[in-house]
């Protein structure tokens, strides 16, 4: 099981207080990795509308990621990547019953403050928008609120899980439609668990020192997540998803679930499209299943998608080297 | 005496933990059974005793109704096997239920639990708690409530009895052989009430 334990002492975002005689407490590493917990085998569908919002939700999204412009858009249109309009990030969460989340640049500790302060549901510190801070991620146990980070290696999933993510999503590309690299990376950290998990089962600690100083992260959460062979926290696959099929195979890699952005909304069969997409994830291992999800869209009207060779921007790369 | 089958509904939300936990009370309880992930009508056709999970109420009543589980789901639980909903499934049991913000949602429910849900009862995320819950009508006098975006219990029928409140919300109802309750036992190490979900299933069969 994933331990859901692993509060640092004094973390700000635990706060402890008395509603009437009872004593609660919030903001703790099994509240906030908890709540990653229920979203598992579900869908999170990027939004920029209400409307959107609520195609999402009819189709069984289990959470809405809103944004101000979709990944394959912020690739257009250049410029700097902000966080979403609070009003249309409040305007969602009036209007549909499951979780919104919303993205923050990486870094940049007052947006994360202001969704904190908005009551999203979880926020994502992602390399969809312009960095604000190259060399440092968010202090993410300062908040009551849960993160998702993107990671690409398992090095880079421990460092953001070190800084306080509940939640992990392994990077594709996103806006591309091509979802390579998003197979490429779960498989990538699925090797590295596996070889660390060797290490632990051969009892050789010199070797997880040795990783520990090598991913830059703690020997204790190297260890633990080498005892329990997986990431320590939920981890859903991101980046380039396009169609039903897509989807059922990262649930087969092994993913929690399926983060979708562009493929939903930038293709012309969206209501369609979200419900098979929701289908595929929900029913990977009947092949039957996805067969039907995958008849319920048109190819024709999936987004055109990006060669990744080409592109000028790597959104991917940006926060992974620290 | 038989093995007893008790089934974690695999269609959305945190089934692991669940299993891992009934798992541990059938051995502390020393019955002989097993436990198994089910999504498909055959699947749930075997089963002695059934558990729904956390995680969103709406995709767990969508997907249940696309392969038809949620019917035999519901023609078990009639035919008297014990089901135990935790948050999501607790919503799911009940007969009516509205979000505390948005109001009426069209969602499939079994339609079988006597009560009307408040979801997001508490609040958001960022709202949710623990806190220590009592539990005296089955006998557990302190657990400690995970409540993440739970729902409450607004309204109880007749035949429900309530086994927990906090600050006055119901978090926690029997109804026959139904349990639910509005937090997440398999988010802790407390194993108690599952372990008196597997008796209540291992004295039926």
């Amino acid at each position: 099981m994933i331990p859901l334990s692993g509060d640092i002492p004094n973390s700000k975002g635990a706060i402890c207080e008395n509603v009437d005689s009872n004593s609660i407490v919030r903001g703790t590493s099994t509240l906030k990795r908890g709540f990653a917990h229920m979203l598992k085998n579900g869908v999170v569908m990027d939004v920029t509308t209400v409307e959107q919002a609520q195609i999402a939700e009819e189709a069984g999204a289990v959470s809405v990621m809103v944004l101000d412009k979709l990944p394959s858009d912020v690739r257009k249109v250049g410029g700097v990547a902000r966080t979403a309009s609070i009003r249309i990030i409040e305007e969602i969460m009036d209007h549909v019953t499951i979780p919104v989340m919303a993205k923050c640049r990486i870094g940049h500790m007052y947006e994360a403050k202001v969704l904190d302060e908005t009551n999203v549901d979880m926020i994502d510190e992602s390399e969809v928008l312009t960095p604000a801070d190259e060399y440092r991620h968010i202090w993410k146990w300062d908040y009551t609120t849960p993160f998702v980070n993107g990671a690409r290696s398992l090095a880079e999933a421990l460092r953001r899980v070190e800084e306080g993510a509940a939640m992990i999503r392994t990077k594709g590309e996103p806006g591309t439609g091509n979802v390579a690299e998003a197979i490429y990376h779960i498989k990538k950290v699925n090797e590295e668990l596996r070889a660390i998990k060797s290490i632990y089962d051969s009892d050789d600690k010199q070797d997880l020192v040795k990783m520990a100083r090598e991913f830059k992260v703690s020997y204790d959460l190297v260890e633990e997540t080498a005892r329990i062979g997986r990431l320590p926290v939920v981890n859903f696959a991101a980046g380039g998803i396009a169609t039903p099929a897509d989807a059922a195979y990262l649930m087969s890699l092994g993913c929690d679930g399926i983060f979708v952005g562009s493929g939903i909304f930038k293709a012309e069969d969206a209501q369609e499209r979200a419900r098979a997409v929701v289908l595929a994830t929900t029913f990977w291992e009947e092949p039957d299943k996805v067969k039907d999800a995958q008849k319920m869209i048109d190819e024709r009207q999936s987004l055109l998608g990006l060669d990744i060779k080409n592109l000028e921007l790597k959104m991917q790369d940006r926060g992974s080297t620290v | 005496m038989s093995k007893i089958k008790i089934g974690i509904l695999a269609v959305q939300g945190d089934v692991t933990e669940n299993f891992l936990a009934t798992m541990a009370s059938m051995s502390e309880l020393g019955i002989d059974g097993a436990v198994v992930q089910v999504k498909t009508v055959e699947q749930i056709s075997s089963l002695d005793g059934l558990i729904i999970p956390g995680g969103e109420s709406t995709v767990i009543g969508q997907m249940s109704l696309v392969n038809g589980a949620i019917k035999k789901i519901k023609e078990k639980i009639e035919s008297g096997m014990p089901v135990f909903g935790i948050c999501a499934g607790m919503v799911f049991l009940s007969k009516n239920s509205q979000d505390r913000v948005v109001g009426n949602v069209d969602q499939p429910l079994l339609d079988i639990l006597d009560v009307k849900i408040e979801r997001n009862s508490f609040g958001r995320q960022k709202d949710s708690f623990e806190a220590k819950i009592s539990m005296e009508p089955i006998g557990i006098s302190s657990f400690n409530g995970v409540f993440i975006r739970a729902p409450s219990v607004s309204e109880t029928g007749s035949d429900v009895e309530i086994l927990a409140k906090f600050n006055e919300k119901i978090v926690a109802v029997k109804q026959g052989n139904i349990l639910a309750t509005a937090f997440h036992p398999e988010l802790t190490r407390d194993i108690s009430l599952h372990k008196s979900f597997v008796k209540l299933v291992d004295n039926q069969s």
